[in-house]
């Protein structure tokens, strides 16, 4: 296990260089002068050299970048060239409502999604399965950007009972969730029915029906807990997908967190402050999953022993 | 009803290429009919500046589906040629090209897009160059592992022994064996591009006003939603009956290939 544990770390610190340089180089090579934006266009020539220089973006991108990574090591972003602010603090400061969204929509996703999923499978073919698919498909079809104003008009505008956007309180957070939530329920239920449907094919399953197991019992204690390993790599890859889609729906619903930050950022030609929003979702994104690794191998002795071996 | 799917993609289509050649006024500024709901002038009727939505909902179209199209086939080439080319050559090159591929994979897709087209300024050109920069990895991958799972069989030895080239060997020998399931991957292709562009577009980083886009007409609908819901739910149904016709059409060539294979 601790070999698989360092190689695992070990690929997963080198693509965070990677995604590091990458993100760097689209951000550096792409046209646009941030010296330009700071100033404004009346600025004399030599002021925007002098800062050029004090900016250090007159050294080659080669150097910059390297500046820029011992700087990433002790956590330190450089600074906001709109709030003039270490970018750090200013991360720091909106990461909470992030997370808060996040994983209130992952539980969303969970409590859709299991039910359907399981109800799916062990009715195969009833029209239960056709309802969960097509609420599967309908949920895929549907982008957050529609989703969000539907519910903003049904549940807000119409009904009254949820705030149309912001984050006060526990209501506030209600429609944004449900709107990337859903989402992701989509797809976790239809994986979960294929993952069940698979599993209860096995020999096992045949022997704890025929020892006279119930029909729930079957699948809450033997099925479920061999299906939700892929259903639990699925969640991870697309953690991905929920953490892109936050900028939109933080948007919709002017949700104060590193998602709407980026778009703001963008509208400000801040390209210090956007390149550390990708960077900061891009790394958690790839900690999750490195984290589903390892507990798919610490749960899964076939998988670390396979790679090991 | 089993085909349409097939109806709503080329009613799709039509409305893109036709678009230009029919009477319709996208720009038209009506000042009379401001946020009127649909009637005998206009069948889903005007939006916020007077302008007819159905006519706005037909450039929206052809914005959407000359997108689609271009990504999709830009990232096709570019991504196959290089998963190709990678796993047929190994060594250096292919560990090289796996390395970057992991690291494309490891930032969310639209982020990156979103990112990208904010830098690269507004305009469809950007957002094709945006999406197109995100979206070859995915066939690239799937290239890669399909040409290492064929590149040892007998007719590429024997294309080999004749003296072929690379270029020749991957080209001839190889690419019409791994074309069946980068078909699917690009039919599913369609729909994450359709949505991506409009998640562009309502953002305010995709096509730029007065040019109409499904995923502007719905960003500027949201102001106007309680007096005006027509303006949100037109653009929103269209896109969501040519997702889910795409996904159903792929669901269905996924299955059909998956039966012929076994």
């Amino acid at each position: 296990m601790l070999s698989f544990l360092a190689a695992r770390l070990g690929s997963a610190a080198v693509v965070l260089l990677g995604v590091t340089c990458l993100v760097f180089g689209l951000i550096h090579l792409v046209p646009g002068d941030p010296v330009e934006i700071m100033l404004g266009e009346a600025a004399r020539a030599a002021d925007r050299e002098a800062l050029r220089h004090a900016l250090g973006l007159d050294r080659p991108l080669w150097s910059q970048l390297l500046t820029y990574l011992g700087g990433l090591m002790q956590g330190d972003l450089g600074e906001s060239l709109y709030y003039r602010q270490p970018i750090t603090e200013i991360l720091l400061q909106r990461l909470p409502a992030t997370v808060e969204l996040a994983l209130a929509s992952l539980l969303v996703a969970l409590v859709l999604a299991l039910p359907l999923g399981t109800l799916a499978a062990m009715r195969k073919g009833s029209l239960w399965d056709h309802l969960a698919m097509g609420f599967s498909l309908a949920g895929v079809s549907i982008p957050n950007f529609w989703m969000g104003p539907l519910l903003i008009l049904v549940f807000s505008l119409w009904l009254g009972w949820f705030p149309v956007s912001g984050r006060e309180g526990t209501a506030s957070l209600v429609l944004p969730a449900l709107t990337l939530g859903t989402a992701l329920a989509a797809i976790l239920a239809r994986m979960l029915r294929s993952a069940l449907l698979e599993v209860l094919e096995e020999d096992y399953i045949r022997t704890a029906r025929a020892k006279g197991l119930a029909d729930i019992q079957v699948v809450a204690r033997h099925a479920f807990r061999n299906a939700a390993l892929p259903v639990i790599t699925v969640l991870g890859l697309q953690l991905g997908t929920l953490l892109g889609g936050a900028v939109i729906t933080e948007t919709i619903f002017s949700w104060p967190g590193v998602g709407l930050l980026t778009l703001e950022a963008i509208q400000q030609r801040d390209y210090p402050l956007v390149q550390a929003c990708v960077l900061l979702i891009s790394f958690a994104y790839v900690a999750v999953n490195t984290a589903t690794d390892l507990v798919y191998a610490w749960v899964d002795p076939r998988i670390r022993l396979e790679e090991e071996g | 009803m089993r085909h349409w799917p097939v109806a709503v993609l080329i009613l799709w289509a039509l409305m893109a290429l036709v678009g230009p050649w029919l009477p319709l006024a996208p720009d038209a500024v009506h000042l009379e009919h401001i946020l009127e709901g649909p009637g005998p002038g206009a069948w889903l009727g005007y939006d916020d500046l007077g302008r007819p939505v159905w006519d706005r909902l037909v450039y929206g179209a052809r914005t959407s589906f000359l997108v689609g199209v271009w990504v999709v086939a830009l990232s096709l080439v570019l991504g196959t040629v290089i998963g190709a080319l990678s796993g047929y050559l190994g060594g250096r090159v292919d560990a090289m090209v796996v390395r970057i591929i992991d690291v494309f994979l490891a930032v969310p897709g639209i982020l990156l897009a979103i990112a990208l087209a904010g830098i690269l300024g507004p305009g469809i050109e950007n957002v094709v160059l945006a999406l197109s920069a995100v979206g070859w990895v995915g066939y690239a991958r799937l290239a890669r592992a399909q040409v290492l799972s064929l590149k040892h069989r007998d007719h590429v030895l024997a294309a080999q022994a004749l003296g072929a080239g690379t270029a020749r060997i991957v080209g001839r020998h190889l690419l019409p064996l791994i074309a069946a399931p980068l078909i699917v991957e690009a039919t599913f292709g369609i729909a994450g591009v359709v949505i991506a562009e409009a998640s562009l577009s309502f953002l305010g980083l995709g096509v730029q006003p007065p040019a109409a886009s499904w995923g502007s007409m719905i960003r500027d609908g949201t102001r106007y939603m309680l007096v005006a819901p027509h303006l949100v739910l037109a653009p929103g149904l269209a896109i969501a009956a040519v997702v889910l016709a795409v996904n159903l059409l792929g669901d269905r060539l996924r299955d059909r290939l998956d039966v012929r294979r076994g």
